[in-house]
């Protein structure tokens, strides 16, 4: 099973995500924001990122930027949460080195759907 | 898996409620005209974090309200709109709707839809504007993102894909190889992989990507669905999706749209262009922003580098498969789809079609004939016309996208069991269930006591096993005991520090009180606030608040004085207010300060007197005086106003402190301000207290309000006419209360000289209680006796205590208050007892709460010699 690392400066969407993901048997370390985000992946190495795009410190485009920048994450699928109407989001996120994105609102089901085709 | 969401909309209710306090003092912080880009963002991540949640949720009323102010706030945020007053105050009352749809929810009351539906009116009409169009094309790129892109079926059930990954499509951590894994779930696949790109080893770049694929798909699945395979690399390969007769051959050949090209001359020209294809490209764009400046806006998410590879890209793709009509109608429709969701209109199409022909011609030359003209100008005819066929036509959001497989519609099921589980966890979260947010570091602490208490209990736990005890384990045992007392106390800290909560939670709301109420009354007041990270027990916090509001109400109401009285006294314009927090002594302190005109003395004691509160002859100290405004029915305000006149006066503000244990006062300089102090215990639930003992009653006052205790020195006693004893200490002359008097009590000695004096101060008063003795001090846990019996004046409540008895913990304050009664009451006269030895109860007329305090003692001792006083 993977290491996954959520990122979402929303308590309750963070508390979902890792509800959801530990029970499919992942292990799960959030951040809150994009900083937090960035020394907890320069620390430890994670199968997979999943940021919001929306938060404080730094946000998950640059977040997306950096990581892609380094070089233990230059492939390493990052997805980020974005609205439906978000598509200038998605062109930027792209633009950073996103691999997807999961359009909020999203459910669990279709949250694992998602990770499950890049993992 | 099916995952129950309504265990995290706690959380997200709190969380919204905090989001919702930001957007508001955050609001509150803009500055009109010249708002900082910061700031406004801050506001907009808080409604985007709610909109998000909301919709995770499925709480659809506050998504729809939210979507509405984060559009605005998203056209604030790029600098398409100004910030007006006008719109921060439409903002502000959205926040308080917003907040009142959440706690109807919440708290699963019904919503308030006159409330809303106004306030959704002031935001869309706000909306209205300019940037209206702007968010009508928001839901049409929406709604052609949800409905997909031709979701017809292969009448075949077979399809054909061209998969061509650009070469750096692996660097967005995308793999084509799990891209067709995916595809393979979608029904059988036949891959052909092309090796042609690939150079030799030595030019090879580990991470790029040489290969394309075409794939057969034998599926009656749609081509949405296929596409949704490959919605991530969309832009980062050539993709072509058709269907496919192959082998199965008699398909009809879908022709109805079969373009009439000349498809010789076409490639011809094309073929002729080839090498200039560059400079075609950027000659293009470079020619349509000059021209047509308008169509810019439609590339704002792009490079020109990328666009114009693009272009090419596209062009090269139409020429190339001009034999293939059905795969070409398939990729126009695909183009097509996609510039509906850029937001291309048909007159585009036109600018770009004559300016792409212009563009071809200059660089063509001669080569560029009339026959090439007309193939051209016909075939970029017949692309508009196919691609503007693909648009799909705007609908209301929410629809989702057809699917036929039972395995792809897995995600559009999904709505439907959100929506439920939302409606249940309304139900669940209706019970008034609160929760609060405890710092991981406290949590920590807590685990970190309970496993010393477990290591403690261990080494007790030996003694359980032993035969019996001996001298030498006696030490062990006494050893484990004061650790067993370090970790009660320890354990008893963590948990109280868990309930304990910054009072910034309490202050949030002033800022804005402060403001709505300085343009209300025309007044010019700062708020200033420190302390706030002082932590207060969460069920004090919220019980302050409502005294809090009335004391900065009245203080901007009565305290700060209009503009130009403060002019006229030499004073800045601006009144300031200033809340204060501070920890001192095992309480809380919560001050607040105005520079207004402070109390008037003479009014107060003259309407003190007309009201016979004071009668004319009294000779009240400053202080004193200012305290008769906390009197019930006391207001000198010559006119009651809207905003403190509320016939809730000062005297419940200092009921509704008292009630948590607390005491409030107030210094005050005419023309200087005034300063209300609030004094409040960290917590409820537990008590430092000091044990006393009158006869063979044990009872409590809390430590906090003990100053020091006196061996009663009989000169020092005076008697004077009409208000009992008091007490010389130093230069004070303190009231005696005999407790044993007071609660009829048979003490050990009448006589003040034989028993202590415990010296307590409450609300600045000072009282001298007559003991016979001081016993332990001690924490004890306060339970109510309200709850349990029925209030008793002069007692605030009763603990249990180690052996199992029953003691009540004194009423500081109320027994004050007591006193006054007692010593004024006609009849009564302490004094006589200062000297004999009566103490005769039968001449006190006794009140009420003294027959039930005595009752209560009666049953409580009964209780004790039954041993059974423990419920």
């Amino acid at each position: 099973m993977a290491t996954i690392l959520a990122v979402d400066d929303s308590a309750s969407m963070r508390q979902m995500v890792t509800f959801t993901l530990k029970g499919a048997g992942h292990d799960v370390v959030e951040a809150c924001d994009g900083k937090e985000a960035l020394d907890k992946a320069k620390g430890q190495q994670f199968d997979l990122v999943i940021s919001d795009v929306n938060m404080p410190v730094m946000d998950g485009i640059t977040l997306i930027k950096e990581l892609r920048a380094l070089s233990e994450y230059k492939f390493t699928p990052l997805l980020m949460l974005t609205t439906e109407s978000g598509d200038d989001k998605k062109a930027q996120g792209k633009t950073a080195g996103a691999t997807g994105w999961i359009v909020k609102p999203f459910n669990p089901d279709q949250l694992l759907a998602t990770i499950k085709k890049v993992l | 898996m099916s995952i129950d969401m309504t265990q995290f909309l706690v959380t997200f209710y709190e969380e919204s409620f905090e989001g919702l306090e930001i957007m508001e003092s955050e609001l509150l912080n803009l500055d009109v005209g010249a708002a900082d880009a910061e700031t406004i963002n801050t506001i907009f991540r808080a409604a985007h974090s709610i909109k998000g949640g909301s919709g995770t949720f499925g709480l659809n009323a506050v998504a729809s309200f939210t979507h509405v102010m984060e559009t605005l706030l998203d056209e604030m945020r790029d600098g398409k709109r100004d910030v007006t007053q006008e719109g921060v105050e439409i903002l502000l009352s959205s926040v308080d709707v917003l907040r009142e749809m959440l706690q109807s929810l919440r708290d699963d009351l019904p919503l308030n839809h006159d409330a809303i539906s106004v306030a959704q009116e002031q935001l869309d009409n706000l909306l209205n504007g300019s940037a209206n169009n702007e968010r009508e094309q928001v839901n049409t790129v929406t709604d052609s993102y949800e409905q997909g892109t031709g979701s017809n079926i292969s009448e075949t059930g077979c399809w054909k894909i061209y998969f061509n990954p650009n070469r750096d499509m692996y660097k967005t951590g995308n793999d084509a190889v799990r891209i067709i894994r995916e595809l393979e779930e979608l029904g059988e696949i036949e891959v052909r992989v092309d090796t042609s790109s690939l150079p030799g080893l030595d030019d090879i770049e580990s991470e790029d990507s040489y290969l394309s694929w075409e794939i057969i798909l034998k599926s009656d699945t749609s081509e949405t669905d296929i596409r949704e395979v490959f919605a991530w690399v969309e832009d980062e390969c050539d993709l072509i999706i058709s269907p496919y007769s192959g082998d199965v051959g008699d398909t009809k050949k879908s022709s109805e749209n079969k373009p009439e090209l000349n498809v010789a001359v076409l490639e011809k020209s094309f073929d002729a262009l080839a090498p200039q294809a560059e400079a075609l490209a950027a000659r293009f764009y470079e020619s349509l922003f000059s021209n047509h400046p308008e169509v810019k806006p439609l590339f704002k998410n792009t490079t020109p580098e990328k666009q114009q590879a693009k272009l090419l890209a596209a062009l090269k793709l139409v020429v190339g498969s001009l034999k293939n009509p059905e795969a070409l109608v398939k990729s126009l429709t695909e183009m097509g789809a996609r510039h509906q969701a850029y937001g291309a209109v048909a007159e585009h199409y036109d600018v770009v079609a004559s300016t792409l022909i212009s563009t071809m011609k200059e660089l063509a030359g001669d080569l560029w004939t009339s026959e090439v003209n007309t193939a051209w100008q016909d075939a970029l005819g017949i692309i508009a016309g196919i691609m503007l066929d693909a648009y799909q036509p705007v609908v209301a959001s929410g629809q989702q996208s057809q699917s036929t497989t039972p395995k792809a519609s897995t995600p559009t099921k999904q709505p439907a069991n959100t929506n439920k589980p939302a409606t249940e966890s309304r139900k669940a979260s209706g019970s008034g269930e609160t929760s609060i947010r405890v710092s991981i570091d406290k949590v920590d602490e807590l685990i970190n006591t309970v496993g010393e208490l477990v290591i403690t209990q261990a080494m007790l736990g030996q003694f359980g096993e032993l035969e019996e005890l001996d001298n030498s384990h006696l030490d062990t045992l006494r050893d484990g005991l004061s650790q067993l007392e370090r970790n009660t106390r320890e354990l008893q800290e963590s948990v109280m520090r868990i309930r304990m909560l910054p009072i910034s939670f309490a202050f949030q709301r002033f800022p804005r009180l402060v403001h709505d109420l300085s343009s209300q009354l025309g007044k010019k007041v700062e708020l200033k606030m420190s302390g706030e990270q002082t932590e207060l027990d969460k069920t004090v916090m919220e019980k302050i608040g409502d005294p809090l509001v009335h004391l900065v109400r009245n203080s901007m109401d009565h305290g700060i004085e209009s503009p130009e009285k403060r002019i006229a006294a030499g004073k800045s314009e601006m009144g300031l207010v200033h809340l204060d927090a501070y920890h001192q002594g095992g309480n809380i302190v919560i001050e607040i300060t105005d520079d207004g005109g402070g109390l008037n003395t003479e009014k107060i004691l003259a309407k003190a007197r007309s009201s016979g509160l004071v009668s004319a002859d009294d000779n009240l100290t400053e202080d004193q005086v200012h305290d008769l405004i906390f009197q019930p029915g006391f207001s000198t305000a010559d006119q009651v106003s809207d905003v403190s006149g509320r016939g809730v006066g000062m005297d419940v503000v200092r009921r509704n402190i008292r009630s948590l244990g607390g005491t409030v006062d107030v210094k005050s300089k005419e023309g200087d301000g005034s300063t209300f102090r609030i004094r409040l215990p960290l917590t409820l639930a537990i008590l430092d207290g000091q044990l006393i003992r009158v006869g063979t009653e044990i009872y409590i006052i809390p430590l906090v309000s003990i100053i020091e205790s006196v061996q009663v020195h009989k000169d020092k006693v005076n008697v004077i006419s009409g208000r009992g004893e008091v007490y010389k200490l130093r230069d004070d002359y303190i009231p005696i209360v005999r407790l044993y008097h007071a609660f009829g009590l048979t003490a050990d000695s009448t006589v003040l000289d034989k028993g202590l004096l415990v010296v307590v101060e409450a609300e600045g008063h000072k009282v001298a209680l007559f003991v016979d003795e001081l016993l332990a001090q001690q924490q004890v846990v306060i339970k109510s006796l309200e709850t349990n019996y029925k209030k008793v004046e002069g007692l605030s409540g009763a603990t249990i205590l180690g052996d199992g008895t029953v003691a009540l913990i004194l009423d500081v304050v109320g027994l004050y208050e007591l006193s006054k009664k007692v010593t004024t009451h006609p009849g009564l006269n302490l004094s006589s007892s200062g000297s004999s030895e009566d103490g005769d109860i039968e001449e006190i007329e006794v009140e009420e709460g003294k027959l039930d305090i005595q009752a209560t003692n009666e049953s409580s001792s009964n209780e004790d010699s039954g041993g059974e006083a423990v419920a």
